[in-house]
């Protein structure tokens, strides 16, 4: 594994979630279950950013927020729908200001579905995304990205 | 063959500073979760991010970025070759002060408002932590009649003995320059929001691996600026080293939410009482004890 699968860093961003996912991102910070053990570190800041998370059905008021953000992470970036809402729309799929999942919006590439996810599996999908993350740097690497 | 041993101080510094510097940090954050009841990242985990970042796309919020935090790299290891060379005091203190600007003008060069900010707080750190340097500078004078770091390492009683205001307020300034505490400064290392790392917020991948380099080679100057004050007794000053670090780590886990104002007013006021003091006792006792 290069160093890009030991020190995942996360932007955590709330598209109308319920709050429900995220305080189960934050339990997966504390002593408990304490994810800095694999070095990940939850900056809050998209310039420092590997891994998005994003939790909620992303609706019409936050999509260009959405879009923002992910377009602020440098590459090699990915992309974790966390809970049902993120991932599909959940119950809130056919509202009228509902665009239905994040991967409407920006591309995904785990999805870790759940209401609310656990931090279990939210820990798991992290550890999914960085077998992708790892692909996608050796393709930085090779100038296939820049 | 002082030239030869000048040389040697330096290169080895410039080599081997980034390494300790960065298992310092790393054991630092093994501490710190052991503190917290968590089982905390591995030792490396500093060179895993540092490497990390090195790998990352080159986005600028302003190109210039990539110069000015050059120049914070180099002034701080410049400075630091100065130190353990041998050389003027002065110019170590002057040479970190002017690194700073550099990652000031960096942070102001991105024109956004957390940068804004975060470059406001760094002034007011450099601002707070520039007179006990100074003040160390020149009680050093005082008590060997030079600036120089090769006759201060030569003299045969500790400074600790004349200066221990002085080297209880730098202590209190390690806390500022550790980048620890207060949570609010310029670039604390717990990233939680925009304010807290504000300095940093528009540096990503490249420059902001320079400024956490640059970091750890700080780290290493104002520790060796510690143990100057053990020159006769190395052995002792390594201790009290280590003992004033692990101090800090525990100051940082008590006192989670210091803000700046706070810091300016008790940072202020223990150099003005401890160190200020303490100069002027040695002036008073006779100045140049030699």
């Amino acid at each position: 594994m290069s160093s890009a699968g030991k020190s995942p860093w996360l932007l955590h961003y709330n598209a109308s979630s319920c709050n429900g996912c995220d305080i189960e991102i934050l339990a997966a910070l504390t002593p408990l279950y304490d994810v800095e053990r694999f070095g990940i570190i939850n900056t809050g800041n998209p310039a420092h950013a590997d891994i998005f998370v994003v939790t909620g059905s992303v609706n019409e008021q936050n999509k260009e927020v959405l879009k923002n953000l992910y377009d602020q992470i440098p590459e090699p970036k990915v992309v974790l729908a966390v809970g049902i809402c993120a991932s599909s729309g959940g119950v809130f799929r056919d509202c009228y200001n509902v665009s239905g999942g994040v991967d409407t919006i920006i591309p995904v590439d785990v999805y870790v579905p759940g209401c609310s996810v656990r931090p279990e599996a939210l820990i798991e999908g992290v550890v999914k995304a960085l077998g992708v993350l790892e692909e996608k740097r050796a393709a930085v690497d090779n100038g296939g990205l820049r | 063959m002082n030239l030869v041993m000048a040389a040697a101080g330096a290169v080895l510094f410039l080599i081997l500073a980034p390494v300790i510097g960065g298992l310092i940090s790393g054991v630092d954050r093994v501490l710190t979760a052991r503190m917290q009841s968590r089982r905390g990242p591995p030792v490396l985990q500093p060179f895993y991010d540092i490497s990390k970042l090195w790998h990352k796309e080159r986005a600028f919020a302003n190109p210039v970025e990539m110069i000015l935090t050059s120049g914070y790299l180099v002034l701080i290891a410049l400075s630091g070759a100065i130190l353990f060379s041998g050389g003027d005091l002065l110019l170590v203190v002057f040479a970190l002060a002017l690194s700073h600007t550099f990652l000031i003008l960096a942070a102001y060069a991105a024109n956004a408002p957390y940068s804004t900010v975060g470059a406001e707080r760094e002034l007011i750190g450099v601002m707070v932590a520039e007179p006990i340097l100074i003040l160390l500078a020149a009680g050093f004078f005082m008590v060997t009649g030079s600036f120089f770091v090769s006759d201060i390492l030569a003299d045969t009683t500790s400074a600790i003995v004349y200066l221990p205001g002085v080297f209880l307020a730098l202590f209190a300034v390690l806390t500022l320059k550790l980048r620890k505490s207060p949570f609010d400064i310029a670039t604390s290392h717990h990233a939680h929001q925009e304010l807290v790392k504000g300095v940093t917020s528009s540096l990503s991948g490249r420059t902001l691996a320079k400024v956490e380099l640059a970091h750890w080679y700080e780290t290493i100057i104002i520790l060796a600026m510690m143990l100057l004050f053990f020159a006769a007794n190395p052995i002792l000053g390594i201790i009290v080293v280590i003992i004033c670090y692990f101090l800090e780590i525990l100051m940082d886990n008590l006192f989670p939410r210091v803000t700046w104002k706070m810091t300016v007013k008790s940072l202020w006021t223990i150099t003005l009482i401890l160190g200020a003091t303490n100069i002027a006792v040695l002036g008073i006792l006779g100045g140049v004890i030699v």
